[in-house]
């Protein structure tokens, strides 16, 4: 069975870049590496990193990085391999904890000491593996580890229904049953399943790694729609991802990494891809030195 | 049938990866519209090797014609309710692996920890103690739990593998029965002890009577149609996911056939004596019936059950859920050993007596081969208790039929172990043509 076809597509359309916060001149005072074009006085962060430092024993992953994500935005967060973008999200989920420097939410200070410290704030995190179980249904894996129950026994209609109200709000309509093994299931539908077990947990930010990767075109253009439902939602989306094309597609400000450092902030209308690769493969930003 | 309509802004037709692949993972029950549609989605899966439990089934019918061509006797009501406690130990035991094998892991030592369970329940009913029944059954099954909560603890905490662990408890539990059959037999026991408490006794070989039968199976029977019938009403009305409405009744009629026939042969009267009519279903059959119907609820009804179904699926996302596996793996070698040390008690009804020289170790494979020939996947994640159930009647099939014919012992062991071979094939087909490169 399938979700009312009405459903289908019902989310905003989206067609051009979206409305990002304007760049100004009247950037905040910020430390020697990091060339932040974007204005963080204006703009109302749902989470804000000041000067964070990861170590790994000698090796600084992250080196005074100055990150920020709005409510309602796409956030890219680029770099090469080896950048630090993994050990960002991982101390943002609560995999790690920062040595130095300070991390808000909502304006707050706060220490993400846990993975449920991260997700009692609203920090989902969809890994690249998505962390499905191929032999559960898409409702048992939404509700994988907190299960509704009714006198100790599984309450499958309440989570069934919830799980439908969830998919249909996201507008995944394409799966045929939501009892169908998550095995079954095509890779972007996959990603649909794990990215409504993060959102159902009323998430305010959802970390995507990779979401596009492996995925075929039609798939890519799904899960690119799912982001944007997110955004439309006013869900703070940080999308990692090597595919620049897909990141101009769904983004509202970009974020490059570049050896733990943060090498420019700002919004995607102040790239262009030549400056975005050259940022990820020098570390500068400066978008008259290529393209013009 | 179009599966995939990516919600994509160019309304391209999207393409249907590996129709095939996609296809047998999905369980028709939950995706038929109707009966018809649920026979060919049933099609398209056993073309795919998943094919449940339907060629063993027709494995069942083939082997029972076969016995039946050969020796009449076989068909005849004596023979098969005595089938059916022979069947119970394997199912017991079959279901008490299913368990440790939905995890991944494995418990190669419950045939001698039924063994060690069997001793214990008999030497508390003995002299001196002569404890009643039930608390010479409740030491025997505690035992046998504490033993699977060890070794789960082993398992778990020392992160030793299961194969390893349950290896040294298949040695290791058979020196402990042979020193308590020693011990308890006494000098001229020769290692066996026997079995005196009439109740005990008649667990397997005590009956019910012929009305309790008949009255046991209408209630049994409207009470799962009224569960079936309820629940459709119920998910239909709230426009949930619901098998086809035809094979709801298909099942319950299933349930009624197969329970009427049981009741019936076991109803028959099978006494060699005129004057002593012997009839009535063997308790037996209700302890394994309770104990499926528990077991089955327990892994489909409750968070420790789809625990233990996410974690054999996929350990490190259950980990991930907030899932603690120590502690559901543990709690799973526990139900196995609680289970064995059941089997063990019925094993000990069923011969009288218990002693030093049960072969644990032939049991256990037994109990593997019950729980994979019904086809419960040894890597972990598939797998229902119903399998088992299935799986230890085809093994006590074979040896009920063979021996028999008098067969030898040879013929029986290779016959099993194609069975078990043949079942066993059919698993990993299903594994390859399921396995996804995502």
């Amino acid at each position: 069975m399938t979700f009312p076809a009405d459903q289908a597509g019902a989310g905003p359309d989206y067609s051009g870049p979206a409305p990002a916060a304007v760049p100004s001149s009247g950037a905040m005072a910020d430390t020697a590496d990091t060339a932040d074009t974007a204005d963080t006085a204006d703009t109302k962060w749902i989470l804000e990193t000041r000067g964070i430092t990861k170590r790994f024993g000698a090796v600084e992953a992250l080196s005074n990085v100055n990150f920020h994500v709005a409510a309602g935005q796409v956030t890219a967060l680029l770099g090469d391999n080896g950048a630090g973008k993994s050990t960002l999200i991982k101390c943002l989920a609560g995999i790690w904890e920062p040595e130095e420097g300070q991390t808000l939410w909502d304006g707050n200070p706060v220490r993400i000491r846990g993975p449920k410290v991260a997700t009692g704030l609203g920090i989902e995190t969809v890994y690249q593996d998505l962390a499905l179980c191929d032999n559960l249904d898409i409702v048992q894996n939404m509700f994988l580890g907190r299960e509704l129950t009714s006198s100790r026994l599984l309450d499958e209609d309440s989570m069934e229904k919830q799980a439908r109200r969830t998919l249909a709000e996201l507008s995944v309509t394409t799966v045929r049953s939501i009892r169908q093994a998550v095995g079954s299931l095509s890779g972007g539908q996959r990603q649909a399943v794990a990215v409504a077990k993060a959102v159902m947990q009323n998430a305010r930010m959802v970390i995507m790694d990779e979401p596009t990767a492996a995925l075929g075109v039609a798939q890519t253009a799904m899960v690119l729609d799912l982001i944007r439902t997110l955004r439309s939602r006013g869900i703070a989306v940080v999308v990692i991802s090597h595919n620049l094309n897909d990141v101009f597609q769904v983004a509202d400000r970009i974020a490059v990494l570049y050896l733990g450092r943060l090498a420019v902030e700002a919004p995607v209308s102040a790239f262009d891809q030549q400056s975005a690769v050259y940022a990820i493969t020098t570390g500068r930003f400066d978008a008259t030195a290529v393209g013009a | 049938m179009t599966r995939f309509s990516e919600t994509s802004t160019d309304n391209g037709a999207a393409p249907t990866p590996d129709p095939e692949v996609v296809t047998s993972l999905l369980d028709p029950a939950t995706t038929a519209e109707s009966i018809g549609d649920y026979v060919r989605a049933w099609g398209v899966r056993i073309r795919n090797g998943e094919s449940g439990m339907l060629p063993v089934v027709l494995g069942l019918v083939v082997i029972v014609v076969i016995f039946q061509s050969q020796k009449s006797v076989f068909l005849s009501a004596g023979n098969l309710t005595n089938l059916f406690i022979q069947s119970a130990t394997f199912i017991l035991l079959g279901m008490a692996e299913v368990f440790v094998l939905l995890l991944g892991e494995i418990d190669l030592s419950i045939g001698y920890v039924g063994g060690v369970a069997g001793v214990v329940t008999v030497a508390t009913a003995a002299p001196p103690g002569n404890h009643p029944w039930w608390v010479a059954i409740i030491a025997g099954l505690v035992v046998s739990t504490l033993i699977g909560i060890l070794q789960g603890l082993v398992v778990t905490r020392l992160r030793v593998p299961s194969f390893v662990v349950t290896l040294a408890g298949l040695l290791g539990w058979e020196g402990m029965l042979i020193f308590l059959a020693d011990r308890e037999g006494g000098t001229n026991g020769g290692g066996t002890i026997r079995l005196s408490n009439s109740i005990l006794l008649d667990l397997v070989n005590g009956n019910l009577s012929v009305a309790a039968g008949w009255v046991l199976l209408v209630v049994g029977v409207a009470g799962f149609a009224a569960f079936l019938l309820l629940r459709d009403r119920h998910r239909r009305a709230h426009s949930l996911v619901v098998p086809p409405f035809g094979l709801t009744i298909a099942r319950i009629v299933a349930v009624a056939i197969a329970g009427f026939a049981v009741v019936a042969i076991c109803n028959a009267n099978r006494g060699r004596i005129v004057s002593h009519p012997v009839q009535g279903v063997p308790w037996v059959v209700l302890i394994v019936l309770g104990t499926f119907i528990a077991w089955t609820s327990l892994l489909g009804r409750t968070r420790f059950g789809r625990y233990v179904y996410a974690i054999g699926g996929n350990a490190e996302a259950a980990r991930r859920a907030g899932i603690n596996l120590g502690r559901i793996r543990t709690a799973a070698f526990a139900l196995t050993g609680l289970t064995a040390g059941l089997a063990g008690v019925i094993l000990t009804s069923q011969l009288g007596s218990i002693s030093s020289n049960v072969d644990g170790g032939e049991l256990v494979l037994y109990a593997v081969a019950a729980a994979v020939i019904g086809g419960t996947s040894l890597f972990g994640g598939r797998g229902k208790m119903l399998y088992a159930v299935v799986g230890g009647l085809v093994i006590a099939t074979i040896a009920n039929g063979m021996g028999l014919i008098g067969l030898s012992a040879s013929a029986q062991y290779m016959v099993t172990a194609l069975v078990l071979l043949a079942a066993a094939s059919v698993d990993a087909l299903a594994r390859r043509n399921s396995t996804r490169n995502s």
